[in-house]
């Protein structure tokens, strides 16, 4: 925990990094300022785009000792405000799931390059982040801890299947590969109570490490300050449980002997 | 994209922008998530040229009534244009 003495340094920039097929796209990075080592930490955007949120949301998981980089999902379709850019996504149904799990190995992959890392990498995603984070833990190897904050359309139907999304992320759940924390609204509509319990079911089915949480008096992107979905009470113990998950998952192996 | 509910309409007209007027050729019609209006959901316009990019976008985000009233009023205003003889195909 913070003390009022100690030396706190972030450096935070746009880099551009190699994503699904090679393509280069831009990433928001922020990281501790020091020789580490430090656990890393992929953000995957949600469906309003790589907006300030996100950005804050960057900076936020370094401040918390995190390397920590968001890419950009959409920068194959152009550049201009975050909003302009999600719209055009949007009207074009989204990103391809392929090509997500591409961009976020390669988000990864930087991570583990970096001299500084501590060989631990985590997954977090909010809405259709979410949906993604889970997606993306499943069919990439190496994440060490996944955090779904109410990722919609983990639990599809057959008529919902997409070319661009042609599996339902809860059937790669046997594939799931690291612990799960997910953070949902008792009120929110995608995902509903009943496709979290069957994700849930899914979990426990194949002995996967989860913990679930489900808020009542709050419902889709309560942790979002700037729009009146925000729940302050459940956002603050949200955020608590996201700090404890990845203490206790990404630590560095020196940390965890010490506390040991 | 949480419902991915969307479809796109060739049009033709101009749209004012933060830049000014300009042609505008299609409508993306969605029931997603807004930006601004604060429902979790809403049916959204945005009437864009695309090949000016992102930002050729002039949006709009409605409640449900307050869409189906547009409608209802468009096509009544086009009724009442075609009863006058004012529409000219």
């Amino acid at each position: 925990m913070y003390q009022t003495d100690m030396y706190e340094g972030i450096i935070a920039e746009t880099v551009m990094i190699s994503g699904a097929g090679g393509d280069l796209i831009n990433a928001y990075y922020a990281r501790p300022l020091g020789p580490g080592p430090f656990p890393g930490m992929v953000l995957i955007h949600h469906m309003p785009g790589w907006d300030e949120w996100y950005r804050e949301a960057t900076y936020k998981f370094a401040h918390h000792g995190y390397s920590t980089i968001s890419p950009n999902l959409y920068y194959r379709a152009g550049h201009g405000t975050p909003e302009d850019v999600a719209a055009m996504v949007r009207a074009d149904k989204g990103v391809a799931d392929d090509q997500v799990v591409g961009d976020v190995a390669g988000a990864m992959n930087f991570l583990r390059t970096q001299p500084y890392s501590n060989g631990k990498v985590g997954v977090f995603g909010t809405c259709s982040g979410g949906r993604h984070a889970v997606l993306s833990a499943s069919r990439i190897k190496g994440f060490d801890a996944l955090i779904d904050c109410w990722g919609g359309r983990v639990v599809m139907s057959p008529e919902e299947l997409t070319p661009k999304q042609p599996v339902a992320p809860i059937d790669y759940t046997k594939d799931l590969s690291c612990p799960i924390l997910g953070l949902f609204g008792e009120e929110d509509r995608s995902p509903t109570k009943e496709q979290v319990a069957l994700h849930e079911q899914e979990l426990k089915k194949y002995g996967k490490n989860y913990e679930f949480h489900m808020y009542p008096n709050a419902g889709h992107g309560f942790f979002y300050y700037h729009v009146g979905a925000y729940r302050q009470e459940q956002a603050v113990d949200g955020w608590k449980k996201v700090w404890a998950f990845l203490d206790t998952y990404l630590a560095t192996p020196a940390k965890t002997a010490a506390a040991a | 994209m949480c419902t991915m509910i969307v479809q796109q309409v060739q049009i033709d007209g101009s749209g004012k922008g933060t830049s000014g007027w300009f042609p505008v050729d299609r409508a993306n019609v969605s029931y997603d998530h807004p930006y601004h209006f604060p429902l979790e959901h809403a049916l959204n316009i945005d009437f864009v040229n695309a090949a000016q990019g992102p930002g050729a976008r002039v949006a709009v985000e409605l409640s449900v009534d307050a869409a189906r009233a547009l409608v209802n009023t468009i096509l009544a205003v086009l009724a009442e244009a075609d009863a006058g003889g004012h529409l000219i195909q």
